[in-house]
């Protein structure tokens, strides 16, 4: 059964569309990327999937943990924001966007849980540790806020923030851009077995073709707000048949 | 200098007004602890001087109502003798210090030791509503948090609380749920009062001016204070008694007496602290009789 | 002879580059061959004949232009050439593994645990997967010095071997060989000789690319001689 299946889905800002017919489905355990240069609607594909923008046209299906397949666009705020709480998580490009910056690194990874209603601060804070040794961020940092933290810190605590609560699909964009190469190689490295160990179901934006290779089974390469091009990551990387694919393979290599 | 003698309306504020805020007024007491938008207007005082108290006591004050007004727990302060002038001159009614007596009482910050009665109605002047503001700026997301009632948030503030200091630092403004549904903000109560709003018999109406939001408790409403499991909330506790009147159990005042830290602790609250003086002298003449 | 593990029929492989004004290349043309399980077979022709392009193929790394790569083993029945990601996922994680010379490096990872890693994927317990590992890596002479170590800083002789050794932990119906023993000196090159005798031995289909004659003579049920299969390079 999958977790998510979208099917045709468009986003238009205005009279131009962000995405457009995009189709594909997702099981649990599954690392799809999405791939393309900035401009390209991957990153309004994802807040599409993820009900932060509107469908324009196009159905997102979410199978529930009951089993129970809900049309995304016909539920309440509510119960949007009751996943969000509970099932889903999003790692931001940004880590500003993603964490509270005057909150500390135990306070952030323990909001989820007190979101879900947990009331006891020595669980809490044992969670949130336990996380904290999870992501690679020493024990004596607990109570540090953020913005004194590295920016590959950054994104290790934002990701310990969503994945404390077991979420089941985890949406991230862009996570590694921004970070040096060897600080991206090593949260490439935790997002991989993370995932794996969790049995995950991702979708990843990115424009860097490494990082889908490193971590996703399957690639869809976004053009001017279509897939062009989709399949097993290592045969669409390997084995372009689009030309804009062939393109960006290309110039990767060169690069 | 010859100036023209102006006749104000009966609590300074015009008869529309008075009904738009009763109305709002009305709404918060019929959803207890929800922030109820309204129309705030000028009044003869200085924003976040108090006008949103200002405005509901103008909106409530009628020819038999008895007003006092204290601000920390005493009604001598400047401000508390202000407003109360203020009202007495604009309205002409009857104003008291005692406690028992008033039917309106308008304060900033304190709650009367003497416990309230039924019908007694308590106007609170609030500088912040918003207890989710200083996690949460902006306004159409807070709103989403209460409609959706998502609190996980005002919890890790008290987490914050306890992470550095190893208790809940709070002691004014302490986050109170009411009638098990809406997130408060005592605004800017000591939490030492905030069990005297669990079940109390009197009428709380909450006004914030400068952030125009009208919210209330209404007699018999449960309302509790927020704590975690293995940090339940606990009030402020004095250990010392009243330096002038020997009470225990009640909000203390420092005085500082010297510049060596020679300090006294007397109750905030003027008009209890009289009392029981007075109680405590009578008592003591009839021993010596 | 029952089924064969792996059957290829009329398989054809081109490819166009775009970024060439669409040149097509044509690599393969009406290529067929069967593995049966229990036999090696080995792609036999000169280099650029395409033979990595068919273990590729095989494997759903690249993608066939027509033509048919049917998989018949562990209740599988499919043909890659037109088989979705998932199925092709799946048919790697319990039909068939794929041996190269090189070691996609995972950083931070120790040796004994790039070596185990197939094996606890797919269910095995951590001491015994990597008590597993860790004979493999003695057979092929890395010393266990080096095995708690990342493979990244290893010279690349090292890097080979572990890499064999990975490719070799799991036993599947269908092992896909490209040049596992290029460049390794002659006593790793016969235990991987033995380690290929033994997955025949439990009944492994294993189609291979051999350069070093020796080896080749000695693995070898049958050759495919690929450059029979070969197109003739067109230009559009």
């Amino acid at each position: 059964m999958p977790i998510l299946e979208v099917s045709n889905l468009g986003h238009r800002y205005g009279d131009r569309y962000g995405c457009r017919e995009v189709t594909f489905d997702l099981w649990p355990g599954e690392v799809l990327a999405i791939v393309g240069e900035s401009g390209s609607g991957k990153s309004t594909l994802l807040k599409t999937i993820s009900q932060r923008l509107n469908p324009t046209e196009g159905t997102v299906r979410y199978w529930a943990t009951d089993g129970t397949p809900l049309d995304l666009s016909s539920q309440t705020e509510g119960e949007i924001r009751r996943l969000w709480r509970t099932e889903w998580g999003f790692v931001h490009q940004n880590s500003e966007d993603g964490l509270r910056m005057r909150v500390s690194a135990g306070g952030n990874v323990g909001e989820p849980l007190m979101a879900n209603g947990l009331r006891h601060y020595g669980k809490i804070r044992e969670k949130a540790l336990e996380w904290l040794e999870r992501v690679e961020i020493p024990s004596s940092r607990v109570d540090d806020p953020p913005t004194s933290f590295s920016g590959g810190m950054r994104q290790r605590l934002q990701i310990a923030r969503n994945l404390v609560v077991s979420p089941r699909l985890v949406f991230m964009d862009e996570p590694t851009s921004g970070l040096d190469v060897s600080v991206q190689a090593r949260l490439l490295d935790l997002i991989r077995s993370l995932v794996s160990d969790l049995g995950l179901a991702v979708i990843i934006v990115t424009h860097d073709l490494a990082v889908a290779r490193m971590i996703s089974h399957r690639t869809l390469v976004m053009k001017d707000g279509r897939v062009i091009e989709s399949g097993l990551t290592d045969r669409v990387l390997d084995d372009p048949q689009a030309p804009y694919t062939q393109l960006l393979v290309s110039s990767i290599l060169q690069g | 200098m010859n100036s023209a003698k102006i006749e104000y309306n009966i609590g300074y504020i015009d008869e529309q007004t008075k009904r738009m805020i009763r109305r709002v007024m009305l709404k918060a007491v019929a959803i207890p602890g929800f922030q109820v938008p309204f129309a705030s207007r000028e009044v003869p005082l200085p924003r976040g001087w108090g006008t949103g108290g200002v405005q509901l006591t103008a909106s409530l004050i009628g020819k038999s109502d008895v007003l006092k007004v204290i601000d920390q727990g005493s009604d001598d302060t400047t401000n508390a003798v202000s407003i109360r002038k203020f009202f007495h001159r604009v309205s002409s009614v009857e104003t008291t210090t005692d406690t028992t007596q008033a039917t309106l009482i308008q304060t900033r910050h304190r709650i009367p030791e003497t416990p309230l009665q039924e019908g007694q109605i308590m106007v609170y002047q609030v500088p912040l509503p918003e207890p989710l503001r200083f996690l949460e700026p902006r306004e159409t997301e807070t709103r989403q948090l209460h409609a959706l009632n998502e609190y996980g948030l005002m919890y890790v503030k008290l987490y914050e609380d306890i992470a550095k200091y190893g208790h809940i630092a709070k002691t004014y403004d302490y986050p109170v749920i009411v009638n098990g549904r809406y997130l408060m903000a005592p605004s800017p109560t000591p939490s030492f009062d905030n069990p005297k709003l669990h079940q109390s018999p009197a009428l709380h109406l909450y006004g914030a001016g400068r952030e125009k939001r009208i919210y209330a408790i209404p007699p018999y409403t449960d309302v509790e204070s927020l704590g975690f499991e293995d940090y339940p909330f606990e009030p402020q506790a004095f250990e010392e008694p009243c330096a002038i009147c020997g009470s225990t159990g009640v909000y203390l005042d420092q005085i500082i007496t010297d510049d060596k830290g020679g300090a006294l602790y007397v109750c905030s609250d003027s008009d209890y602290c009289a009392n029981k003086f007075a109680q405590l002298s009578k008592e003591g003449e009839g021993v010596s009789e | 002879m029952n089924q064969p593990v792996l059957r290829v029929s009329d398989l054809n492989k081109s490819f166009t580059m775009h970024l060439q004004s669409g040149k097509e290349i044509s690599v393969l043309n009406g290529l067929e061959f069967e593995v049966h399980g229990g036999e090696c077979v080995v792609l036999d022709g000169s280099s650029g004949a395409g033979k990595s392009t068919i273990l590729k193929m095989v494997f759903g790394n690249y993608l066939a232009t027509s033509g048919h790569i049917e998989l018949h083993a562990r209740g599988f029945n499919i043909d890659i050439a037109n088989a979705d990601p998932r199925t092709i996922l799946a048919a790697r994680r319990n039909v068939m593994g794929y041996v190269s010379q090189f070691l996609r490096c995972v950083p931070r990872v120790s040796a004994l645990d790039v070596v185990a890693e197939p094996l606890i994927e797919r269910g095995t317990e951590y001491v015994e997967a990597t008590s597993r590992a860790a004979e493999l890596l003695s057979r092929l002479g890395i010393p266990e010095r080096l095995w708690s170590l990342p493979p990244a800083t290893f010279s690349g002789g090292e890097q080979q071997r572990v890499n064999i050794a990975r490719g070799f932990i799991v036993d599947l119906p269908l092992l896909l060989l490209d040049e596992p023993t290029a460049s390794l000196d002659s006593k790793n090159s016969r235990v991987v000789i033995d380690l290929i005798a033994e997955k025949i031995e439990r009944g492994t289909a294993i189609l291979g690319i051999f350069h070093d004659p020796e080896v080749r003579e000695i693995v070898a049920d049958r050759l495919i001689p690929v450059e029979d299969y070969v197109a003739l390079e067109r230009v559009q």
